[in-house]
């Protein structure tokens, strides 16, 4: 039996992963093969620390046994791989560490940017970044991040593979990225957390007792890349908006994984350190100035962590927001505001909003827009009507506690129309 | 020896759970849980799915060039797959024992369904000790 390596060490670990990657990335160019080298030297660390204890420098510790994979690797490797990296195999493992690169003259703080720019290069499809951007910016291993996206090991070290090629083909052709193109980079690297926070937020089926929290996972990755940037409104933007969506998280399923939605939710439950810090980090990046569509969709979320109960809601400040983002073309977002614009003028000016929305093709066939109509058709006492609408939104979705949501919601209602004609029937 | 468990169900018209109590829905629910967490539970799981709604489902064909050709839904009549396990059992008797079980799935009113589970046996790899023409 290997001695687990307890939580704070397991944590480290995984903060120093980019780092590492980015010391020998600067020396030795191959990015596949660094990472490959670095996923080595963090599974040796797991396997020997437990057992030998820390060692005084970890950062240290895993730098050398990297680039002794790494030399191991290409003295290993082929003719061709042995011409690529001459330099690298003639000079001695022991002295390539004596040459401390990550000293004088060069940026730290940039290379690891171009980390996650690399993981999120947009030659990748989205789910090679997300996956690239869980194993080198989070550290997870190949089988960790497989089991997460419910995909067989084999199938996601392969897609890892072939996103490494993708990068090393594309990669010289592109020249060292500027200050500009990594502002212009930023939002795909923010989208990709994103969507990993909400992979990790309706992800559904399977076995739950050994897979990676992925909306946890976004949170961390989101945190170290706002410690980078502190001062970019979006990147602070973004981690509270993970923050205060997270910290409904254990009000948001029931026992079974059943889903609650918000109206119905046990507000108790709700992570108040959470939503302290997620308020904290937007408080900070609103007075910045420039608010981006993170920012604003986190000062929602921040409403209603604040809210008491649906009713209590500031609805009217929600609808202006949402209209701030309306230059932000999201269907998901304009569903939202059309729910806002029915709490705050009544359900008949939702729905009509809702049948402009039924026109962008987009949506036309969503069974988000389906559910909506529903919702706003049950509370403005159109029941036969809602039923139908929750019904269709229940074969349309392919989430499965979504759909059970969905066909269970249609079903009370409609017992409650039987039993009100039963009553007029017996009376 | 894997089997496969197919739980196909009639096509036309909404799902045939839409119509139900909600009380039957949640027990249907509860049930089809229960059981997978039971397979799980015995060691013989391998994998189960359910599926999304046949209004989705698209018929594909390789055209000219290999592009796809994509065909509407189904026919309305047409039964469609709902779902499947696969489970690894000592004996066929085992794998008919669980789809029998499944079948039994309570409906309306807590009726079992007695719905028809396919049953196949999933091809394995290669025999180790076949030698033909040796």
């Amino acid at each position: 039996m290997i001695p687990r390596m307890d939580d704070s060490a397991q944590d480290l670990l995984r903060e120093l992963a980019p780092t590492v990657l980015c010391v020998l990335v600067r020396r030795y160019r191959d990015f596949g093969g660094c990472e490959d080298a670095v996923q080595e030297a963090l599974l040796a660390a797991a396997m020997q620390w437990p057992a030998q204890g820390m060692p005084a420098n970890p950062k240290g510790w895993l730098i050398t046994v990297a680039t002794r994979r790494l030399t191991d690797q290409i003295r290993a490797d082929t003719a061709r791989r042995l011409r690529e990296h001459l330099v690298v195999s003639l000079i001695p493992a022991d002295e390539q560490i004596a040459l401390a690169a990550d000293a004088a003259g060069v940026n730290e703080r940039d290379e690891t940017l171009d980390l996650y720019f690399m993981c999120c290069h947009p030659a990748l499809s989205q789910a090679s970044q997300i996956a690239l951007t869980l194993r080198v910016m989070g550290g997870l291993t190949t089988a960790e991040i497989a089991r997460a996206f419910l995909v067989p090991e084999r199938t996601m070290a392969q897609r890892l593979t072939r996103a490494k090629q993708t990068i090393e083909s594309a990669g010289r052709t592109f020249p060292d990225p500027t200050t500009q193109d990594r502002a212009a980079r930023l939002p795909s690297v923010l989208t990709v957390l994103y969507l990993i926070f909400s992979e990790g937020d309706t992800a559904s089926g399977g076995d739950d007792l050994y897979r990676v929290d992925l909306s946890n996972e976004a949170i961390r990755v989101a945190r170290l890349l706002w410690r980078l940037l502190p001062d970019h409104p979006e990147v602070a933007g973004l981690l509270a908006l993970m923050l205060l969506i997270d910290a409904r998280r254990a009000a948001r399923t029931g026992p079974n994984g059943e889903l609650i939605p918000l109206d119905e939710q046990v507000r108790s439950r709700w992570n108040q350190e959470r939503i302290a810090e997620g308020k904290q980090i937007l408080a900070r990046a609103l007075a910045q100035g420039a608010a981006g569509t993170y920012q604003v969709q986190a000062a929602i979320a921040a409403l209603h962590d604040e809210a008491p109960s649906i009713e209590a809601t500031d609805w009217p400040r929600i609808l202006a927001l949402y209209d701030a983002l309306r230059f932000h073309d999201s269907p998901m977002t304009r569903l939202s505001r059309a729910t806002a614009l029915a709490m705050v003028n009544g359900p008949a000016a939702g729905l009509a909003a809702l049948d402009d929305l039924a026109l962008d093709p987009r949506l036309a066939t969503h069974h988000r827009l389906a559910a909506t109509r529903a919702h706003l058709l049950e509370r403005a006492g159109h029941h036969a009507e809602a039923i139908d609408e929750y019904r269709c939104a229940a074969e349309r979705t392919t989430n499965t506690p979504e759909r059970n949501y969905l066909l269970l919601r249609a079903a009370r209602l409609s017992d409650s129309l039987a039993g009100v004609e039963l009553k007029s029937v017996v009376g | 020896m894997k089997y496969m468990l197919l739980m196909n169900v009639a096509g036309g018209g909404p799902y045939q759970i839409a119509g139900w109590a909600a009380a039957d829905i949640t027990a249907h629910i509860a049930f089809m849980r229960d059981f997978v967490k039971k397979l799980a539970a015995a060691g013989e799981l391998v994998g189960a799915e359910g599926l999304s709604g046949p209004d989705q489902a698209k018929l594909v064909r390789a055209g000219a060039g290999g592009a796809p050709i994509t065909d509407g839904v189904f026919p309305e009549s047409k039964e469609f797959l709902a779902g499947y396990w696969i489970v690894d059992v000592d004996t066929p008797e085992r794998a008919y024992t669980i789809a029998a079980e499944a079948s039994a799935a309570p409906g309306p009113g807590g009726r079992p369904l007695n719905l028809a589970i396919e049953v196949r046996q999933v091809m394995s790899g290669p025999p180790t000790d076949w030698t033909p023409g040796a």
